[in-house]
């Protein structure tokens, strides 16, 4: 039962992945404008022009490309860059842990601060205070990462400036890691002077990132437990002496944080293309930033290369709480 | 007793009527921009570079909010950057819901393999980040309000297609359409007579917010200089600009910023009320 | 001495004046079986919950005392009230599908008050476990305690939940209705289990019903409630040879006897109703002068 689950859901996510290839190739081959005369010198000959666009496949018919494209990228191979003449690969995974680590610290804001939100909205219901935080959370809500981006920006980057609201690392400490998990790598080398400095830089763009997504658990998770509240095992709970947060944390957050859960995945993907445009923001140098920089500079390759990736994260992410739901729930597991 | 719920409700009324108060305030300023802005936007005038804005020392009378590093009138600007962001919420917003709406109608109503095309299309969507996207769609296309609105349509059809999908599935196991089909209506016409009516107060709720995330979306692109045009002014503009001298003139980043938040609060506020003046279950 | 001791108890509708119980007293002793019975809406199940400190939100009292094994429970502070019950009483729930949390093992829900309230180390926690599990005749309790109960069925649930509520030795177990929710053949079993284990455990047992039947067989005294006011309060066998209200012996009639199932029922007469009704009043008026 939970195999043939898995199956159907890898089989769905490799069609999925296969959609998303066909419209990112359709997409860049309907740009206008010759790719590879932009990266000659006006001088250039007809030969050369020929001998470049073989290079790149250019000459070929467009399903043919396609094969070819998609053939490559199945075997790890995304093309050269047309700016930087790198293998598409290599730029991308260098980038791809800042952003990682980016929307990794982003979730564990997220979940900590609706979490908070839900549990005292939960143990003060029914009073001004809960009505407060509704409606503070309903603002969150509303206002979407890059605004609270440039609020904290502002906040915290002019009027108060106790962050660094630019980079993801201070220049002069960069040479020190030996990985591009620069978070993950201080904390294993109990480097602390490192872990500061990235957090200092990395908080505030988690942050904005992390708002809405945590306005979306607090409302949601609230609401489940206010229901679980209402229940009989609940209620028993307390004829045995137990006091109301641990009612609220034992009994009934278990069962609560079920319907969340899937919620966070859907939302999760949300936030971490999210992490484009913030990482703009804040000039963070991750996939995002470096996506932008791509599309100005109409370097194709890598920008597909960019969004197959954040495509695959994005289903990758979908499947892992797919199967982490029914892990977790032990109805659906003993069924 | 005043408890929590009151308080939500009771504000519920004020937050409705100041977000349209908003949205009002702005369609006028935007329609009569040409009017009441007190300077041309695009005047540059080195000579008036940086003013601040009219309570400080140093200000100028006829530049209320002050100027930015090229002398640029950021009221006019606002008023005008108006103007771009209403357009777009309205095409846009308008275009995405049709678009959106009536592949949703199909993919719920008539189901079949017009339904597994529809939500295998809506499954890849969800893959792409939309923001990404559309900096690739505009990249493609070059810059220009078509290439905007296009782009808003192409990531964002897939929110209308998928609750008024849902929607239209359940409507259509009513008993209701079980009978005008019994009577010997046509598909269509069921389609159009009986369902249509009945999501047509989600899709106005989907519609407000969509503008709101129209608004945001243009001040993105505007953001990377990927929007309209990079002469006319747009909030997103602004606000790139304002983000490079906030040191020197914070007012060239906060007032835009303070109009870009209210606009999408405000459109998200009314969304939500349309919701549940709409839903009675929620009330 | 009674062992449970309510006196004047009134709890209304909040944000009312609207009395769920009026003017209720109640002694139940150390080892009595006492049934609380009425109708619907009645307020008996209010009593239990009031005891235990579990009103609804909606519900609030307003006056009247509760003293459980000689300590006034409405004059305690919260926290020392709630560790007080949790130590001295308990429930037997009524829907037994509900009252188990479907996240977590059996274990840890009958252990869990003898770890954190009483003290114990988990080993003797949950050897006692498996010990009152044998009590109420659960086959393989060892089994049953890794088990979630999603796995069990309701009988069983009801079984590990009654076990539950006497894992700790309570003085006092309030059943609030306890079977109403099960199949009728496994009603009788579990009936004859909560008498069992009351007579053994020798608990005061408040037994909360509608079904004066259940009362004649397992109570030693019965409490008979309208309209959250005391009807009448007497020993089981004089009530059932005489019950004195006419309110009782209107619903001593409307009862089916096991003894002769296919005898007439009569329903409770409307002029009964209005009697009761009168009294109710009688008391309100008292009350809000």
């Amino acid at each position: 039962m939970f195999l043939r689950r898995l199956l159907s859901r890898i089989a769905t996510t490799l069609v999925t992945l296969f959609g998303v290839a066909v419209i990112v190739f359709a997409v860049i081959r309907i740009v206008p404008g010759d790719p590879v005369a932009m990266m000659l010198p006006p001088g250039a000959t007809e030969a050369d022009i020929a001998r470049l666009q073989a290079f790149y496949g250019l000459d070929k018919s467009i399903p043919e490309q396609f094969f070819i494209w998609l053939g490559g990228v199945v075997q790890g191979d995304f093309g050269t860059s047309i700016t930087t003449r790198q293998p598409v690969l290599g730029l991308v995974l260098s980038r791809l842990p800042a952003t990682l680590e980016l929307s990794v610290m982003a979730l564990v804001i997220a979940v900590a601060l609706g979490g908070l939100v839900a549990l005292t909205g939960t143990r003060l219901r029914y009073t001004r205070t809960e009505g407060a935080l509704d409606v503070a959370n309903g603002m969150a809500l509303s206002v979407p990462d890059f605004l609270w981006g440039l609020v904290l920006i502002l906040l915290f980057g002019v009027l108060w400036p106790v962050f660094t609201i630019s980079g993801r690392v201070s220049p002069n400490l960069a040479p020190e890691f030996a990985t591009s998990f620069f978070l993950f790598e201080s904390v294993v080398r109990l480097r602390f002077d490192l872990w500061l400095d990235l957090v200092q830089h990395m908080l505030m763009p988690a942050l904005a990132l992390a708002i809405p997504l945590a306005a979306i658990i607090g409302q949601l998770l609230k609401q489940s437990l206010k229901e679980t509240m209402h229940l009989d095992y609940v209620t028993l709970a307390r004829t045995k002496g137990y006091s109301e947060n641990h009612v609220i944390l034992r009994e009934a957050l278990r069962n609560a944080v079920l319907p969340t859960l899937t919620l966070i995945g859907v939302q999760f993907t949300f936030l971490i293309g999210g992490t484009v445009i913030i990482e703009r923001l804040f000039s963070y140098e991750g996939l995002g930033n470096m996506a932008i920089d791509a599309v100005i500079n109409r370097d194709l390759p890598l920008i597909q290369g960019i969004v197959l990736l954040f495509a695959l994260l994005f289903t990758m992410v979908n499947l892992a709480v797919d199967l982490l739901y029914a892990v977790l729930n032990p109805r659906l597991r003993h069924a | 007793m005043l408890d929590g719920r009151s308080l939500v409700k009771r504000t519920a009324g004020l937050r409705l009527w100041l977000s349209a108060g908003w949205i009002a305030a702005l369609v006028i300023g935007a329609v009569f921009a040409p009017w009441i802005a007190p300077q041309d936007p695009l005047m540059q005038d080195l000579f008036t570079s940086r003013l601040p804005p009219f309570w400080m020392d140093g200000a100028e009378p006829g530049y209320w909010l002050g100027t930015d590093s090229l002398g640029r009138d950021v009221l006019s600007r606002i008023l005008y950057g108006g103007r771009v962001a209403l357009i777009v919420a309205l095409i846009a917003g308008t275009a995405t819901a049709l678009i959106g709406a009536t592949l949703g109608l199909i993919a719920g109503y008539f189901r079949g393999w017009a339904d597994m095309v529809i939500s295998r299309l809506v499954d890849i969507w969800m893959a792409f980040p939309p923001v990404l996207f559309a900096i690739l769609l505009i990249a493609v296309m070059g810059t220009g309000l078509t290439s905007v609105v296009v782009a808003i349509i192409v990531i964002d059809w897939t929110r209308f297609a998928r609750v008024v999908r849902a929607e239209a599935m359940a409507q259509g196991a009513m008993d209701y359409v079980a009978s005008a089909q019994v009577a010997g209506r046509g598909r269509m016409s069921t389609l159009l007579t009986e369902i249509l009516p009945n999501v047509l107060s989600t899709i106005a709720v989907l519609l407000t917010l969509e503008m709101g995330i129209a608004v945001i979306v243009e001040a993105i692109l505007s953001f990377v200089n990927l929007s309209v045009s990079t002469d006319d002014p747009t909030w997103g503009g602004m606000i790139a600009e304002g983000r490079l001298s906030i040191h020197q003139a914070w007012w060239v980043l906060v007032f835009p910023l303070v109009a870009l938040f209210l606009t999408v609060l405000s459109f998200s506020q009314l969304g939500e009320g349309l919701k549940d003046r709409f839903d009675p279950v929620l009330n | 001495m009674s062992y449970l001791r309510i006196r004047d108890l009134s709890v209304v509708l909040r944000g009312t004046r609207h009395r769920l119980l009026r003017d209720v007293s109640l002694d139940v002793s150390a080892t009595e079986v006492m049934g609380l019975v009425g109708e619907s809406g009645a307020g008996k199940s209010m009593i239990g919950k009031a005891v235990l400190g579990i009103l609804p939100r909606s519900a609030r009292i307003v006056s009247g005392s509760i003293e459980l094994d000689g300590v006034d429970l409405l004059t305690l502070p919260p926290r020392k009230r709630r560790t007080l019950v949790g130590r001295k009483a308990a429930l037997i729930p009524q829907d037994p599908l509900t009252a188990l949390n479907p996240a977590r093992r059996i274990e840890p829900q009958i252990t869990d008050r003898l770890v954190d309230i009483l003290g114990w180390d988990r080993a003797r926690a949950r050897t006692r476990a498996a010990e009152i599990l044998h009590d109420v005749h659960i086959p393989q309790p060892d089994r049953v305690l890794r088990a979630y109960p999603h796995e069990l069925s309701g009988g069983m649930r009801q079984r590990v939940l009654i076990a539950s509520a006497f894992a700790a030795e309570p003085r006092l177990i309030v059943a609030d209705e306890p079977t109403t929710a099960l199949d009728v053949t496994v009603q009788k079993q579990i009936l004859k289990l909560i008498f069992e284990m009351q007579a053994r455990h020798e608990t005061a047992l408040l037994f909360v019903t509608h079904d004066l039947g259940v009362v004649s067989k397992i109570c030693q005294r019965l409490t008979v409630l309208y309209g959250g006011l005391v009807m009448e309060e007497a020993e089981v066998g004089a009530f059932f040879d005489a019950p004195q209200h006419p309110y009782s012996r209107a619903l001593l009639a409307a009862t089916p006897r096991h003894t002769d199932p296919d005898a007439d029922l009569t329903p409770v007469p409307d002029a009964v109703i209005a009697e009761a009704r009168r009294a109710v009043a009688e008391a309100d008026l008292r009350w809000h002068t």
